[in-house]
């Protein structure tokens, strides 16, 4: 058995909706219901999903960004929900984060040498010497040049900026990174440099990666592990060849099905889905995919269907494979 | 032969910016055939949003058309007036653009802004004009369309105001509408159900479809013929079929390989060294020249042209000049 690294269990992210006027809460949007997943060390496991479907939420509850509701979150043995301010800080060394946005999540009036410094600072690293040494060091392992060191974000490309971003994660020796869709704004021709850039320093550094991402292509691609969430839950979880082979939630084959593939001579059978996702604030009652499910039965719209282990390492939670188990 | 719906020639739109004259779009040709999806396919950057708009003449300064010819049922469209071309617009040639969010009107209904669109051009009265927006409606497919009517952008989701700019667009049943990535704010499932629509719509009224887009998983499944555009200009154009199955410009051929694919997973995506250079940075020679690894000394030196690369696909690569040069290419694909 592989060691865990980060181990989540029954997550949960409720906000309230206030209303009226004295801003009472008159429902909430639950916009994490109940998820759970271990990240073994070295490997990377994906976690997808359409807008609205809390898997940024999840990203951000873990880094406590934003504090869950509810559950826990065992990152090396420790419960870190129970973490003061001061510990959670240090904590931060060992977990860091790529943002979406390489044109937002850097700051426009410092000079790369300065964002990438910024975390050695905070935590205390080295004196001023080592850390311009470690600045240069970290800018040659993301594929930049020392020289860029003194520039603004402004002068440089999407892709060079999602760089920057990477080093400023790794200038501290994280062993857990989480990527919230990092290579979503980039073309394609620099989201392949940087998918690459990736690999490559995970397997030189040894790092875990959670890669949060809407894009199944790229997801497949770089997890060894797949979670695929709807409406705030995880409906599926497996090994990513085997979810990319053999999808058993119909939201699965569905969401897999829809996504265009460059090659005009591949017939496919597409499994349309009509509607919408719904509303996280009125979720539907049952399964909250029934809604818009191809397959579903009586049974789905009522009760809740069990997130289990339906073979070695494959998890899912549809009504349709619980006869199987019997 | 078919006759073209819409043939751009030679256009030339430039900017004129404080850093100097850019071209934005140089000398780009294509045509559009009757009932035909075209796709124009290119990275940011790459000049295929200046160009729709340069057809729908809607750019605005520092930018400027400086040159070419824009025919459109033998007509061009640039010797028109500002007041003959509001009647060719949305009337003749539609647009769908990128972002739902920002192209409807957020302080008037639905119906309201549909209906304007269909008064001004068919002439019609309030009472048709009501009816044939709720007809358009209900061919996107869009549940309880009379209710719709009366309700506000906000009210409805991503999807379903995408479905509205596209009742909006075909409402007064233009001859060509031109789609400005028109599913790549969509999530993937609702996606699929836009393409399906504009596919039917294509099918069912035999309007000529303009598609332009980044993602080669949409031209691969919707376009019949495809134009790559890099850095202002067209650097390769064929069918869909031949372009997927043998691309001819070093260029599409690291974009097709680039991609990460859901059916298979590659031990390491290709990827093309470099960024994507701003237009008007180079000067001479071919603008992929700095990226490409084929690149020899008249690459850096000449602007080639669009040159003849069998398969009825034209690719602007010196490479094609000569047959034994060429063949560099098929060794790389297979």
């Amino acid at each position: 058995m592989q060691e865990a690294l980060l181990e989540v269990k029954q997550l949960k992210k409720h906000f309230p909706i206030e209303g009226g006027v004295l801003k009472q809460q008159v429902g909430t949007v639950k916009a994490v219901d109940g998820v759970s997943f271990k990240l073994h060390k070295g490997e990377t496991f994906g976690l997808v999903g359409e807008s609205g479907c809390g898997k940024s939420t999840t990203g951000r509850m873990l880094m406590r960004l934003l504090e869950p509701s509810e559950g826990e979150v065992i990152f090396n043995g420790e419960n870190i929900l129970s973490l003061n301010k001061s510990k959670m800080r240090n904590l931060r060394k060992d977990i860091q984060m790529v943002f979406q946005d390489p044109f937002a999540s850097l700051n426009p009036r410092h000079t790369v040498e300065k964002i990438i410094e910024e975390p050695l600072i905070v935590h205390g690293l080295g004196n001023k010497a080592e850390r311009k040494k470690r600045v240069k060091e970290l800018l040659d392992i993301v594929g930049l040049s020392p020289y860029h060191a003194r520039r603004y974000p402004h002068q440089f490309s999407g892709g060079q900026r999602q760089r920057i971003g990477i080093a400023r994660a790794l200038a501290v020796n994280p062993k857990l990174i989480i990527a919230d869709e990092p290579v979503s704004a980039l073309d394609v021709s620099i989201q392949a440099q940087v998918l690459n850039l990736l690999e490559d320093l995970q397997k030189e550094l040894g790092l875990t990666y959670l890669f949060i991402a809407h894009d199944l292509g790229v997801v497949r691609h770089i997890s060894d592990r797949v979670g695929v969430m709807y409406l705030g839950r995880v409906v599926e979880m497996a090994d990513s060849e085997k979810l990319y082979l053999e999808p058993k939630h119909p939201y699965t084959q569905a969401l897999l099905s829809a996504v265009p593939v460059p090659d005009p001579e591949y017939g496919k059978d597409r499994v349309i889905l009509s509607g919408d996702v719904p509303s996280p604030a009125k979720p539907p009652s049952g399964c909250p995919f029934h809604t818009r499910c191809p397959k579903a039965m009586d049974v789905c719209s009522t009760v809740v269907p069990e997130f289990r282990e339906i073979e070695q390492g494959h998890y899912t939670a549809c009504h349709l494979y619980e006869e199987d188990q019997v | 032969m078919e006759q073209p719906v819409l043939k751009v020639s030679g256009l030339e739109t430039h900017f004129f910016t404080d850093d100097g004259e850019i071209p934005a779009v140089d000398s780009v040709d294509f045509h559009v055939n009757k009932g035909e999806v075209l796709g124009i396919v290119g990275e940011s950057g790459s000049g295929k949003s200046v160009t729709s708009l340069s057809i729908m003449q809607l750019i605005s300064a520092p930018g400027k058309v400086v040159g070419g010819e824009i025919s459109y049922k033998g007509e061009n469209l640039l010797s028109k007036s500002e007041k003959e071309m509001r009647k060719i617009r949305g009337n003749e040639i539609g647009m769908i653009f990128q972002e739902p969010m920002t192209s409807l009107n957020p302080v008037f209904k639905i119906g309201n802004q549909l209906v304007e669109g269909i008064r001004i051009h068919k002439k019609w009265n309030k009472k048709d004009s009501w009816a044939h927006a709720i007809k358009f409606l209900k061919l996107v497919g869009l549940p309880r369309a009379e209710e719709l009517m009366n309700e506000y952008p906000h009210q409805l989701s991503g999807g379903m105001r995408q479905r509205v700019m596209i009742a909006m667009a075909m409402a007064c049943e233009p001859d060509v509408l031109i789609a400005d990535e028109p599913t790549t704010a969509l999530d993937v499932t609702i996606q699929a159900q836009i393409l399906e629509l504009m596919k039917k719509l294509n099918d069912d009224t035999d309007t000529s479809i303009i598609m332009i887009t980044h993602d080669l998983g949409v031209v691969a499944e919707m376009c019949d013929r495809i134009v790559v555009m890099y850095s202002g200009k067209i650097v390769e154009q064929g069918t869909t079929k031949e372009i997927f199955e043998s691309p001819k410009h070093p260029y599409t051929i690291g974009l097709i390989e680039s991609v990460p694919d859901v059916r298979t997973r590659k031990e390491r995506l290709y990827s093309i060294p470099g960024n994507v250079p701003k237009p008007g940075s180079i000067k001479t020679g071919c603008h992929f020249a700095p990226r490409c690894k084929f690149a020899f000394d008249k690459c850096t030196e000449v602007t080639p042209e669009l040159i003849d690369a069998g398969n009825g696909q034209m690719a602007r690569c010196w490479l094609h000049e000569d047959k034994e040069k060429a063949t560099l290419l098929e060794r790389v694909e297979s």
